[in-house]
């Protein structure tokens, strides 16, 4: 299974970073409703992946949440739910959930989960059982997460929308497609970063 | 802290920042410090990848809940108004991340030298033929239209310098290339920490003077074409002509408006 372990500039060494990205998934509703459930084995984030435009703009998010769990700033429930707000631009957590995270329609789907040592988890899942789990639970072909896959599955217009990168004439006027990319990845970075302040 | 952060902190004289105290693939780097703050270089996410850390410490001689209070807004002014710009189509460094509270700030890493560098190494020892320099006069007007679109969308630089502006050379520009002048690329204004929303002529003005004189301490021998940036400056946003009409004014009293302060 195409399941890897990240690492990142600036994490402290106990934080350990895994990422998965499934196509095809057929049980979305399933994973949804763990969620909503509080169900405590499915401590994932979940990302719907066609709001996604790069590796740097997931990891950049997943960097965010990390950074906030360090500093014990976290505004929502844990590090995963905070991964999927950090992916939003705004302060409404309902609303960044209702972009960012997995719905009964989700068809290609992030998993982000995040292991540290803590008081109730001294010793956190190893890799093996997070694969394993992921592998059991999450119907969808598992695929590795390249930035020329994550391009084929982005919604390009509801990224747009999310970020708010409607009627920036300079950037529609980019005819390169490559570089009219990295330039959504550069603004969305910008407006990740910001969010709610 | 552990041992890699001690290792990757020795070769400061001030402590790191607790963000760079983690590990990363290749140790920070202090660049420059100021009075407010310190610029370190680093990286972010991924090693391939640089990025500048602007870090303003606690300053131990405020009240705390003051200096608290006046870092985060510094910090979050400066992402603000940076993030503003590129919205607007005006290059300047990307926002990679903030923590207001920790009182740090990454951005994109500029590759290039700022504009004072090339001038200079531009100018050499010459004293004749700086006036008919095309290539300089060109990179004069490439400053004026820079400025003049960051005044265009309502920002005030407030330390516009040659030193507040990188060079940065064309992607697949090659280091040999013959007929290169060292002068191409593209203008991106750095170091907005004084910047401000603002579209009065006046401010403008005073923007537009405070580079005059500095251009003109910094690069006397080529005080001659200055008169380029403000050239182009006025083809590049349609008030343009009464900031320059202000700038007149503002010469003849200096940058301070009242006697006060």
């Amino acid at each position: 299974m195409a399941f890897e372990i990240v690492q990142l500039e600036h994490v402290p060494s106990s934080y350990r970073i895994h990422l998965a990205l499934f196509r095809n998934v057929k049980n979305a509703g399933f994973l949804h409703q763990q969620l909503l459930a509080r169900n405590a084995d499915f401590e994932y984030a979940f990302i719907d992946a066609s709001t996604i435009v790069s590796r740097v703009h997931l990891l950049s998010a997943v960097f965010k949440a990390v950074n906030s769990s360090v500093n014990g700033t976290l505004r929502t429930p844990n590090v995963h739910s905070e991964i999927v707000v950090s992916l939003s631009s705004s302060s409404n957590i309902a609303d960044a959930y209702r972009r960012f995270g997995v719905s009964p329609s989700t068809s290609d789907l992030f998993v982000v989960k995040v292991t540290f040592p803590s008081s109730a988890t001294p010793e956190p899942p190893s890799a093996d059982s997070i694969s394993q789990h992921l592998t059991d639970n999450v119907e969808g072909d598992a695929v590795p997460a390249t930035n020329e896959t994550i391009q084929t599955i982005t919604d390009v217009r509801a990224v747009r929308k999310s970020y708010k990168l409607n009627g920036l004439a300079w950037l529609d006027a980019i005819k390169d497609e490559l570089l009219k990319r990295q330039e959504m990845e550069r603004l969305i970075l910008g407006g990740m970063a910001l969010r709610g302040v | 802290m552990t041992a890699t952060a001690e290792e990757a902190a020795a070769p400061h004289e001030f402590p790191l920042p607790k963000i760079l105290t983690n590990p990363a693939s290749t140790p920070p780097t202090l660049i420059t410090q100021g009075a407010e703050g310190r610029l370190y270089k680093t990286t972010y996410l991924l090693p391939d990848i640089p990025c500048a850390l602007k870090y303003r410490p606690p300053k131990p001689w405020r009240h705390p809940v003051l200096d608290q209070r006046l870092t985060k807004h510094r910090i979050l002014s400066e992402a603000r108004i940076l993030s503003k710009c590129r919205r607007d189509g005006l290059r300047v460094p990307d926002v990679y991340a903030l923590d207001e509270a920790a009182g740090w700030l990454m951005l994109e890493w500029v590759q290039g030298t700022p504009v004072r560098i090339n001038i200079n190494q531009r100018l050499g020892s010459r004293t004749e033929g700086i006036e008919d320099d095309d290539e300089l006069k060109d990179l004069m007007r490439r400053i004026g239209a820079a400025v003049g679109k960051m005044h265009s969308i309502g920002v005030i630089h407030g330390d516009l310098t040659t030193s507040n502006m990188m060079l940065k050379p064309p992607a697949q520009q090659q280091q040999t290339t013959d007929g290169a002048t060292g002068l191409e690329g593209e203008i991106v204004i750095i170091d907005l920490g004084l910047a401000s929303g603002g579209v009065h002529d006046e401010d403008r003005a005073v923007d537009l003077y405070v580079l005059e004189r500095a251009f003109g301490s910094t690069h006397p021998r080529a005080e001659c074409i200055f008169g380029e940036v403000l050239d182009a400056y006025r083809q590049s946003y349609k008030q343009a002509g009464v900031a320059l009409k202000k700038l007149e004014d503002v010469r003849m009293r200096g940058r301070k408006r009242s006697m006060l302060g």
